[in-house]
């Protein structure tokens, strides 16, 4: 029944096209030139024309080459033997393990069917402030993480899989470098978590359309365990790549490209991927977390562009901290309510005044004297950078707030904060004995202390102003 | 009657290129067969004997020589009781009883009826035997929910009819023929209660249509006051990523003051919807004590859905707006997003490698645009009554730059622009909605006056706080210092809002009232100071208490305590002159 094809019409990219009869859109097909073989395709039907894209690549295949095809779709294993093993982008085993042939899944299968979904409520744990405190991840997020090259995104990347309490990682790196992946896989062995977690693995030096299915051999593996009422943790790095060899493809393709040369439908494949993070009624769940590297620090480019816009928030990773402005996890929501009474109004304080703080660096910056205002802010933006931001911080979110709460006893008074009056009654550290020893641990210097004085005369006048009023 | 049948000859992502034989129709329906399953495509280009449609599902499997089945009927929508509560897809396939019969997974080629037949509505008869109607007209109604839906005279009716054999009051299934209506040429036709509407095509049968000056309250602040919706006027939305364009719309469908609320959740976050779908029943309507979800409808088709049909499923919602709109009621329709529309109609024109116009988006891009937002509208109905809808779409502009195709032809249409501003929202200044680039051209809920002098603070505090990033405080007078202060204060207790406070979340129309003018006084008062930090100090604690005063239920105790404070405050520093 599988007829062979012996003539190529067209080879351009990664792309061949052969007059064949009988072939359905997406099947595969098997390539075999006196190079080797390869799996292709199907990409489109044109009458008798079609257009495949060979999985490794063009480079030698004649024209003359072989096409079988194989009257299926893509596929790829599943069993929990997967567990600890390492394959390339197509499935097949870049450990020395063997592979797998049985249990073949489709991949890129169907959305799941919204009213199947439910509200996403449990809050994942990373230890890092910026995350569990004022960005909080939950279970069936998709977030990615922006960064430029250079940033550790994948140091954080593993350092969240580690932490966090799921059943499986499942890792997608496309275009890695080999130095990456291996980082990934002996920190992952290094904790123990290898056993939990499979890697498909696409290095910066295979095949470009190896590339393109590593996220829908990521997924479709991550969903069976999902249903296996597994909790999934997938880590994508670098989704940037996987754009970048779409963009190949269609252009390749002779597609009218919409900006910077990538597809119009970047927006649809970057989505289709992602909302494959779910909760599913009753079982397990998804959570992806990508990297998206931005090209030239750019959150506009096309690729950081679109994410955004489907993800649930997204991570700023810069200069190797989580940036507060910018970063945004959508369904924090939903958890941060029942967390602790005072967990969303210290994230909106704390922030508000790191916005302030910023503000006045600005204005420190050129040359402008500093009111006392600014004193205090600049006291307390050091500190929120020192003691919030580093990203060696490893505490949990109790800890943080507690933090966040002397911090603020610290650096301000109660009015200045802007919080409703019942949370600064419950919770704003009572006790102002322990302010002057850290007073003084931190910096010393004169400016502040006086600044100190002055407001407490301040503070003196308004109370009688107050006193006077009813 | 024979079927049309047709041949597939080239499959390119979602569009398929069909060969056929005998007539076809511009944008009828047709099925592509992939063995036993039926794709629903709509055919969207002809030349010669070749048609081009796109496919609603995954083309995966499609073959060259494939069966193609037209149907000669346009992308239509099915319309009668039993719409409201319901969540359906951009095709109109109700979710949840697709859930039932296929699981977790969307099964391609799965089509089923949006309304349940079986169920049995009590029908009361308005119209007569002998009674002439026109399209539009009530041949008698069922109660559904609170509403009484109208059991209509089909809208594709022309000219005036005859209603002959209505049948008596009772219980029925929305198949039952009511009545059977005769035409001017003797022509008869039996009428059931429920009838199918082109989506693409506005619902016309209404007297004629009105101006639009009612305001609109949605009790978020910003935009009752100083950018207003009108009902049946329509706005836009658009803002980068993060700016929060979702959660207006969450919170504008909870609290708008309109009869029925329609969902279009287009091409965006599948999570999103889940909110709406499973908060909206436990939440209960404060003007009806009825759950939220029985004024609700939502229509959703999600990013990984097919991209083909987000098209449609934002004309779905509109037809359906327009369609119990006849009924005299007020209807929202709130889109999110519209450039992911806008991104459908480019994917396709690159398939079909028209010739691309700004950023690649379609020449007609404008056009079908300004064609969605105009049927918005109140409209005065046959019978003398009056219905409205009032369409808000959000715009997601690449980039965040509203010199972009979609935002921009948006802009040409709508009658309020509610811009959202990254600077804001990265500020945690919620609504994110910007003061000063945002406009309306519809009336607001406070005085003229009173906005007037809003907008001049906030005009002028911008001035001085631009003026002060260069000269810095101490070059500013201390005048101009506190007219910074006021347009913070007035951002920081009157635009921004709470939206997940249960008060402050949600501010009536008479308590915007009250407030801003009381606001606006306070803002016009001159006041003095010692010196600078001083000024600083007294709006920070005014801030605070005036916020405090945000959080407390209108007329109780501690709000006119704190009104009081406030007062006591504002006469220390007052100038007397």
């Amino acid at each position: 029944m599988n007829k062979v094809y012996h003539r190529i019409e067209k080879i351009a990219g990664s792309v061949i096209t052969i007059r064949a009869s009988g072939v359905k859109n997406g099947e595969l097909a098997e390539v075999t030139s006196r190079h080797g073989v390869s799996l292709a395709n199907v990409i489109r039907l044109e009458d008798d024309m079609v257009s495949l894209q060979v999985f490794t690549g063009t480079r030698g295949i004649g024209t003359d080459s072989k096409v079988r095809f194989l009257g299926r779709p893509m596929q790829t294993a599943f069993s929990d033997a997967l567990m600890g093993r390492i394959f390339n982008g197509i499935g097949d085993p870049r450990d020395k393990g063997p592979a797998f042939q049985d249990n073949m899944i489709e991949i890129g299968g169907p959305s799941v069917n919204p009213a199947k979904r439910i509200i996403p409520r449990n809050m994942v744990r990373t230890g890092i402030p910026m995350i569990d405190v004022f960005n909080t991840l939950v279970e069936s997020q998709k977030l990615p993480i922006f960064s430029v090259a250079g940033e550790p995104y994948n140091n954080v990347l593993a350092r969240i899989a580690l932490q966090a309490e799921v059943d499986v990682i499942i890792l997608g790196g496309m275009g890695l470098k080999y130095d990456d992946y291996l980082f990934f896989r002996d920190t992952l062995e290094e904790n123990g978590a290898l056993s939990r977690s499979v890697m498909f693995v696409h290095t910066a030096a295979d095949p470009t359309v190896e590339c393109l299915m590593v996220p829908d051999v990521s997924l479709a593996v991550a969903e069976q365990f999902a249903l296996q009422d597994k909790r999934v943790l997938v880590l994508l790095t670098d989704m940037t790549n996987f754009a970048d060899a779409m963009k190949e493809i269609a252009i390749t393709m002779e597609q009218i490209p919409s900006n910077r040369g990538y597809p119009g439908d970047l927006y649809s494949q970057l989505a289709s991927r992602y909302e494959k993070a779910v909760d599913f009624e009753g079982s397990g769940s998804i959570t992806i977390l990508a990297v998206t590297t931005m090209p030239g620090d750019d959150v506009t480019h096309p690729v950081p562009d679109n994410t955004g816009y489907i993800t649930e928030g997204q991570f700023y990773l810069r200069n190797g901290r989580i940036e507060p402005f910018g970063s945004l996890s959508r369904l924090k929501q939903q958890v941060n309510g029942k967390t602790r009474d005072d967990h969303r109004q210290i994230m909106n304080t704390m922030i508000q005044l790191y916005a302030n703080y910023k503000e006045t660096l600005e204005k420190q910056s050129m040359g402008f004297r500093m009111s006392d205002w600014d004193g205090k802010l600049l006291r307390y933006g050091e500190r929120f950078e020192k003691e919030l931001m580093a990203l060696a911080v490893n505490i949990p979110l109790e800890e943080a707030l507690d933090l966040c709460w002397s911090i603020l006893n610290d650096c301000f008074e109660p009015a200045e904060t802007g919080i409703p009056t019942k949370l600064i009654d419950q919770f704003w550290p009572k006790k102002k004995a322990d302010a002057p020893r850290a007073e003084s641990a931190r910096s010393g210097d004169g400016e502040g202390d006086e600044t100190k004085e002055e407001e407490k005369i301040e503070e003196k006048v308004a109370d009688s102003k107050k006193e006077k009023a009813p | 009657m024979e079927k049309n049948l047709g041949k597939v000859v080239g499959v390119n992502g979602n569009l398929l290129t069909v060969e056929f034989s005998q007539p076809v129709v511009q944008n009828e329906v047709a099925y592509a067969l992939v063995g036993d399953t039926r794709l629903k495509s709509e055919v969207i280009r002809i030349r010669g004997n070749r048609a081009e449609a796109q496919v609603f599902e995954d083309t995966r499997d499609l073959q060259v020589g494939g069966e193609v089945e037209f149907t000669g009927e346009l992308l239509s929508v099915e319309l009668g009781p039993g719409l409201l509560t319901q969540v359906y897809d951009g095709l109109q396939n109700p979710l949840p009883e697709l859930a039932e019969q296929c699981g977790f997974f969307l099964k391609r080629g799965t089509y089923l009826r949006a309304l349940d037949g079986e169920k049995q509505w009590e029908y009361t008869p308005v119209a007569k035997a002998g009674d002439v109607l026109r399209a539009g007209d009530t041949i008698g109604t069922v109660p559904e929910g609170l509403f009484t839906h109208r059991i209509m005279v089909p809208f594709s009716v022309r000219g005036k009819v005859t209603v002959e054999e209505p049948i008596a009051a009772g219980s029925y299934g929305i198949d039952t023929v009511v009545a059977k209506l005769k035409d001017e040429q003797g022509k008869v036709r039996e009428v059931t209660m429920t009838q199918r509407w082109p989506v693409k095509m506005p619902i016309k049968a209404y007297a004629e249509r009105l101006k639009t000056e009612e305001p609109l309250v949605t009790k978020v602040r910003i935009m009752d006051t100083f950018f207003p919706v009108a009902r049946g006027g329509t706005y836009c939305i658009p803002g980068p990523f993060g700016a929060g364009k979702t959660v207006l719309q969450q919170i504008t469908s909870r609290h708008a003051d309109v009869d029925i609320v329609i969902v279009a959740a287009c091409g965006e976050r599948a999570g999103e919807v889940v909110e709406t779908l499973r908060e909206f029943p436990e939440l209960t309507d404060p003007r009806t004590g009825k759950s939220l979800m029985e004024r609700t409808l939502i229509i959703c088709n999600t990013s990984s859905m097919p991209v083909a049909a987000r098209e449609a499923s934002v004309y779905t919602a509109v037809t359906i707006a327009e369609y119990y709109r006849q009924m005299g009621l007020n209807v929202m329709l709130l889109a999110d997003s519209t450039s992911r529309w806008a991104q459908a109609l480019r994917e396709l024109s690159g398939r079909l490698e028209e010739i691309p116009g700004e950023e690649a988006f379609p020449a007609y891009l404008e056009s079908v645009i300004a064609a969605f937002y105009e049927r918005g509208g109140v409209v005065k109905l046959n019978d003398g009554g009056t219905g409205s809808v009032t369409i808000g779409g959000t715009v997601s502009p690449a980039g965040g730059n509203f010199e972009e195709p979609v935002t921009q032809s948006t802009l040409k249409v709508v009658g309020a622009f509610e811009g959202l501003s990254r600077a804001r929202s990265d500020a945690r200044r919620y609504p994110s909605i910007d003061p000063l680039e945002s406009w309306s051209k519809y009336p607001s809920v406070v005085e003229a006056d009173d906005l007037a002098a809003g907008q001049q603070i906030l005009r002028r505090g911008n001035e001085v706080g631009q003026m002060m990033k260069v000269v810095g405080e101490e070059g500013t007078s201390i005048e101009d210092f506190i007219v910074y202060l006021k347009s913070e204060y007035l951002d920081a207790v009157y635009l921004q809002q709470d939206a997940y406070h249960e008060v402050d979340g949600a501010t009536s129309a008479e308590r915007q009232r009250y407030v801003f003018e009381r606001i606006v006084r306070i803002l016009k008062t001159k006041m003095t100071t010692k010196d600078k930090a001083e000024a600083r100090k007294f709006f920070q604690t005014l801030t605070q208490v005036t916020k405090d005063w945000n959080r407390v239920t209108d007329g109780s105790d501690e709000f006119k305590k704190l009104e009081k404070q406030i007062e006591q405050m504002l006469a220390e520093v007052t100038v007397h002159e």
